[in-house]
């Protein structure tokens, strides 16, 4: 059974970001001596890790969820108050007048439950007619409430790109991550999003799935992984999508308790390091994102964000936003960075190495 | 306390041609990796197969091996017991088959 709680509100020692970089950085207890992440960046003249292109800009808008999902790396749930502010919003929008960035991937939590939401979309579009905006939705948020159904429609009038995730295509697997009777859910939002035409051929309207593992393996194949999904959604539920996006779990937060209760940690995170590509490792996402906190604070990337750990460099609130500073800081980097370079490497965008 | 299998060995798997034969351990680890490539059959597909025959020869080590396989190929827990059940029945089938050669010979030493 799923926690019904955040590891915040049980009060649990890995609700903390402090422990968990202490238990990622103890490597006693992992049993097996495994090396920093800078020592397999430098031999490949990565170290220190530098932004390539600044073009995303990921705003996470509160940690407030209808799911409490087992491997949620924010730590996300009905309990968590901290959502981002409408002036911290306008912080936001400031930005996006002066700089010019070819995505905003709005995250939370579910960020459709933030109250300025819509707002925020709203003005965004105003900026920038032609910006790219994701919203990475977790379904079930459409039916949670009847304010939530009219999402789909609201998403195709401003041509948002919804990033959807979908653990697996069997309810099984999706439910032992995501709560008993998320499937189902999911199945029926995106059958309305397909309604409004979404994942539809010659729509325009893009509707991406994510896959991540329910457990301690990585993904691997996203092409075939995606094939097998389109197959088995379009022929039981008549769903159809353009992508399948394959992450892999960062040993982070509700994955890191996952992974150490259910004594997969060392093992885990020794198959992780095995598996380091350096092409991953060139092309992760931190190079070309950055990640804004609900409270307007600065990282190179959400899992960053969810350890605390902010950007390097005096400049590390939206309200100091240097954009030169930023171009030329160097990257916050842990053991937890891993998870982003094994195998064909992991982003929000899926696979980045073939 | 020594036991005959160790999943710790299976990591040791691909060094074995550090002990002796080399050229022969290379061999097969490259037949091996062509084998699994993508083909007429998907990588996805020769994964169940794979995970099939790791029972049939009840091979620790490749249950370990090919049970993670599946799951990282994204395959269903109903394939994959389907695919121990294929399995299952070959070996059954194949023991039940040889039968008819017991029968043939009973047959013939008997009136």
């Amino acid at each position: 059974m799923n926690p019904v709680k955040s590891l915040k509100a049980r009060k649990h020692e890995l609700g903390e970001s402090a422990f968990q970089l202490e238990v990622l950085n103890d490597r006693l207890t992992l049993g097996k001596h495994l090396p920093l992440f800078r020592e397999k960046l430098a031999p490949i003249d990565l170290f220190p890790l530098k932004p390539t292109e600044i073009d995303i800009f990921q705003v996470n808008v509160g940690k407030m969820c209808n799911q409490v999902c087992k491997h949620c790396h924010v730590d996300a749930g009905p309990d968590r108050k901290e959502i981002m502010t409408q002036e911290t919003m306008q912080l936001c929008l400031d930005v996006l007048k002066k700089h010019k960035f070819r995505t905003i991937d709005l995250t939370g939590g579910a960020p459709e439950m933030n109250p300025h939401f819509r707002w925020f979309i709203e003005q965004i579009r105003a900026i920038d007619n032609d910006i790219n905006i994701i919203v990475r939705c977790n379904l079930t948020i459409i039916l949670a409430n009847k304010k939530y159904h009219d999402l789909p429609e609201f998403f195709k009038q401003h041509r948002i790109e919804v990033a959807s995730s979908l653990p697996f295509y069997t309810a099984t697997r999706t439910d032992s991550q995501r709560g008993d009777g998320v499937f189902e859910d999911s199945i029926k939002a995106l059958q309305m999003l397909n309604a409004v035409g979404y994942g539809q051929e010659g729509s325009g309207l893009i509707l991406n799935l994510v896959y991540n593992p329910a457990g301690a393996f990585l993904p691997s194949g996203q092409a075939g992984m995606e094939k097998e999904f389109k197959r088995a959604l379009k022929a039981k539920y008549g769903i159809e999508f353009n992508h399948l996006f394959c992450i892999t779990n960062i040993p982070i937060s509700r994955f890191l308790d996952y992974l150490l209760v259910s004594g997969n940690y060392s093992e885990y995170m020794e198959k992780l390091v095995n598996s380091f590509n350096p092409t991953a490792a060139a092309n992760v996402m931190c190079r070309t994102t950055l990640s804004i906190g609900w409270d307007g604070y600065l990282y190179d990337c959400d899992f960053n964000q969810m350890l605390d750990l902010k950007v390097a460099g005096k400049a590390k609130h939206l309200r100091d936003f240097d954009m030169e500073a930023l171009t030329q800081r160097s990257i916050i980097i842990n053991q937890h960075c891993y998870g982003c370079t094994a195998g064909a490497g992991s982003s929000c965008g899926g696979e980045v190495a073939k | 306390m020594s036991t005959y299998y160790n999943s710790e060995d299976l990591k040791k798997f691909g060094s074995i041609g550090a002990f002796g034969a080399k050229n022969l351990a290379d061999d097969f680890f490259k037949y091996y990796g062509d084998v699994f490539a993508e083909g007429a059959l998907s990588s996805r597909e020769k994964s169940l197969i794979a995970l099939a025959v790791a029972h049939v020869l009840k091979c620790p080590y490749c249950i370990d091996a090919y049970t993670t396989d599946t799951l990282e190929k994204g395959c269903s827990e109903d394939e994959m017991m389907e695919a121990v059940h294929v399995g299952a029945v070959m070996a059954a089938g194949i023991t039940l088959v040889h039968s008819t050669q017991m029968i043939n010979k009973a047959k013939e030493l008997t009136m």
